[in-house]
């Protein structure tokens, strides 16, 4: 990641990075790594395959200890769509969600599971102003309660809206979403809750290369059943949960005019401004002050303005 | 306090002493040479005042309610519109309105023009306050406002342009209180303190323009986060923070003429002789500053909706309503602005710098709010939000007239004896 590297070094070269390298110079320089596992675990969502039964919702919730739902996950009236007319999405109760897509030609609904995707590049971890995002080798994103300010920028960036925020509490509020059961499962090489939950194999678990060629072989086995394309495998610099549809991603909740690129790629042109006008503006000012001022220097000043008293 | 400018002619405090001689003491000084009792009658007789205070007794019970049982007690907390009125009023447009401090800083320090120096200081402490109390909205935004300070001691995050915006928005206020810091020491009769300041004022001028090109156009580039939530005329990936960069040029000199225009109407017994002489042909030149920055600002709006190729997005209901905010925020001023140039009428320029800051916070209430999520529903704060975000304001009313009233803002202090 040159440019990753490039750009920290000339931040550091900032006003801010000068300062914050007196404090902590080991923990800037480590700031950020961008770095791509090639070898990280990712899960496979076959649409085709769900049947909207929720047993991942109920293993997510007892794996992460989230507190018990209003309604038991058998429930299927919270497919229903929300006062604002959309399908149900994730909240600081629950990491994970099933929706439920009806289409009047077919005679069965489509269901699709929705997590945090755990982004290559992860747009929550790059717009954190403290870092409290870190991309594992594994392929979780995992997030650090004791660093974060609350900000909820994670929330403006994450293209798939994903991070929710516990605003019903005070004094320890803080952003929830799924972990990818890193602590507890992943760390081990283990598969998440919901994937080892799901009863119809609607969700496999493996390296994400290898997950790719499963998806390429079912598409080539079975054109008539899957669009051609994997949802994921570019979107928004690469996800390490991939899905596969029946009908077009845009039918089913996916947000489709998604960029290939990393999210942050957006935001590089301007910081790619930041350098130039911490070297150039104080020179140029300067040279815009001495010239401005010029003419006050033939007669002798005569009440000390400060320009003088600067010099 | 106008009646009592009438009956006593020694007052309002204009310098260190009073007519007899002796100094006003810093208590006097506090009150406005009045005593207590009379300056409490003076704060309570006022209407604005019990409004005021109404709002306040109201709002602060809502903050308690948002301290205490977290966000949602007043606000939506919605996952999908997770920036409300705090940030999009009271960080998106407070900063803005407050870049005249490096402005008229720029102005009269870098390019040697005295003549705009009766404002400067009006100017220098608009935007001070701007900036702190975004801070303050930013401190009732935050979910865990007691760590405001992390990213600049605890964990970094610095390729985040809010980390660039945190840092500059930090270093930028102790630039803006270094430069406001002389009025404080003549107030306090410390002259001989000023000396130091002023050594270093082109040093906090020429730090002042780099601190905010970056964070005024780092609050733009926060939106490039959200390439596909935010309507695409709202947002041009590429031109974001020059956009917020040029728009801070015109509100901040609006917001100017607009503050000044107020100070002169509702308390000219504190204007100095010198700035209300020189405010018709000091506001006419803001007015020029203003409408220049406003062609600008076209200009590159323009160019923005051709690079990324939206003509026909102009045709659709979005595209109406982004056609009206830049006729009636920037169209509409510009050409009252020109228009007051040419004619010298300077109601028609305070008439069109209160326009331009209205368009200036329509805009980033749209960047922020409106055109935000275009493809979902739209978000309405809830009314405790806008009660919250009123309160706050009103804070920054009273402590801006506070100062206002006391120091040398907006008048020369006098200090020998014979001439007080």
């Amino acid at each position: 990641m040159g440019i990753n590297i490039q750009r920290r070094s000339l931040l550091k070269g900032g006003v801010a990075g000068t300062l914050l390298s007196l404090f902590q110079p080991a923990k800037t320089a480590s700031a950020h790594k961008i770095k791509k596992y090639p070898n990280s675990y990712g899960v496979l969502v076959d649409l085709t395959r769900c049947v909207g039964c929720r047993s991942c919702e109920a293993a997510c919730n007892l794996e992460q200890g989230l507190p018990e739902p209003h309604s038991p996950f058998s429930d299927e009236s919270v497919f229903e769509a929300d006062e604002h007319g959309r399908a149900r999405r994730t909240d600081a109760t629950a990491y994970t969600v099933v929706q439920r897509f009806n289409f009047p030609q077919q005679d069965h609904p489509l269901f699709k599971k929705v997590q945090c995707n755990h982004c290559l590049e992860p747009a929550c971890l790059t717009s954190c102003f403290v870092n409290a995002y870190t991309k594992t080798p594994e392929g979780a994103v995992i997030y650090n309660p004791d660093v974060c300010v609350g900000c909820r920028t994670c929330m403006i960036a994450c293209p798939f809206y994903i991070p929710t925020f516990n605003y019903s509490s005070g004094l320890h509020p803080r952003i929830r979403k799924c972990i990818f059961c890193y602590d507890t499962r992943l760390k081990f090489g283990k598969p998440p809750a919901c994937v080892e939950a799901c009863p119809q194999e609607a969700l496999i678990f493996g390296k994400r290369e290898k997950l790719i060629k499963i998806a390429r072989r079912r598409i080539e086995k079975n054109g008539s059943r899957y669009q051609d394309h994997i949802y994921g495998e570019h979107e928004a610099g690469g996800t390490s949960w991939l899905y596969l549809s029946p009908v077009p991603f845009s039918e089913v909740g996916f947000n489709t005019e998604l960029p290939d690129e990393p999210i942050l790629d957006g935001v590089k042109g301007f910081l790619a401004i930041v350098p130039m006008v911490l070297t150039i503006w104080p020179a140029l000012f300067a040279g815009f002050h001495l010239l401005a001022t010029r003419k006050e220097l033939k007669p002798p000043a005569t009440n000390g303005t400060h320009e003088e008293e600067t010099r | 306090m106008k009646n009592y400018t009438s009956d006593l002619p020694h007052l309002p405090i204009w310098g260190s002493f009073k007519p007899d001689g002796s100094a006003w003491k810093l208590k006097e000084r506090l009150f406005l040479g009045l005593p207590f009792s009379e300056y409490l009658k003076t704060v309570t007789a006022s209407w604005l005042n019990r409004v005021l205070a109404a709002i306040l007794v109201v709002g602060f019970y809502f903050l308690a309610e948002r301290y205490i049982f977290g966000l949602s007690r007043i606000t939506h907390g919605s996952n999908d519109y997770p920036w409300g009125l705090f940030l999009g009023f009271g960080l998106f447009a407070m900063v803005p309105l407050s870049a005249s401090g490096f402005l008229l800083g720029t102005t009269v320090v870098i390019f040697g023009r005295k003549d705009f120096h009766s404002i400067e200081r009006l100017a220098l402490l608009n935007g001070l306050l701007g900036y702190f109390f975004a801070v303050v909205y930013l401190e009732v935004d935050l979910g865990m406002p007691w760590r405001l300070a992390y990213p600049m001691f605890v964990s970094f995050g610095p390729a985040a342009v809010l980390f660039l915006v945190a840092w500059h928005v930090a270093t930028y206020l102790s630039v803006q209180i270094a430069e406001l810091l002389p009025a404080l020491f003549i107030w306090l009769d410390r002259k001989s303190w000023v000396k130091y300041i002023t050594r270093i004022s082109l040093g906090l001028t020429i730090a002042g323009i780099i601190l905010s090109t970056l964070h005024q156009g780092a609050l733009g580039a926060l939106f490039t986060y959200a390439p596909t939530k935010i309507h695409p005329l709202w947002l041009s990936i590429d031109f974001q923070w020059i956009h917020f960069f040029c728009s801070a040029i015109f509100a901040g000199l609006s917001m100017v003429i607009v503050s000044s225009t107020l100070i002169n109407h509702f308390m000219p017994w504190r204007c100095g002789k010198q700035f209300t002489a020189d405010l018709d042909r000091i506001t006419l030149g803001l007015a020029k500053g203003s409408s220049y920055a406003m062609f600008t600002y076209l200009v590159i709006k323009l160019v923005a909706v051709a690079h990324d190729n939206e003509w026909e997005l102009l045709l659709t209901g979005w595209g109406g309503y982004y056609l009206l905010e830049i006729a009636i925020g920037v169209v509409l001023p510009m050409v009252m602005f020109a228009r007051s140039i040419r004619t010298g009428r300077v109601r028609t320029a305070r008439t069109a710098a209160f326009i331009t800051v209205f368009g200036i916070v329509w805009n980033r209430l749209n960047t922020a709010i409106v055109c935000f999520n275009y493809q979902m529903y739209q978000d309405i704060p809830h009314w405790k939000e806008i009660w919250v975000t009123l309160t706050i304001y009103a804070i920054y009313f009273i402590t801006y007239r506070f100062i206002v009233y006391r120091l040398p803002i907006v008048f020369d202090w006098e200090d020998t004896q014979e001439k007080a």
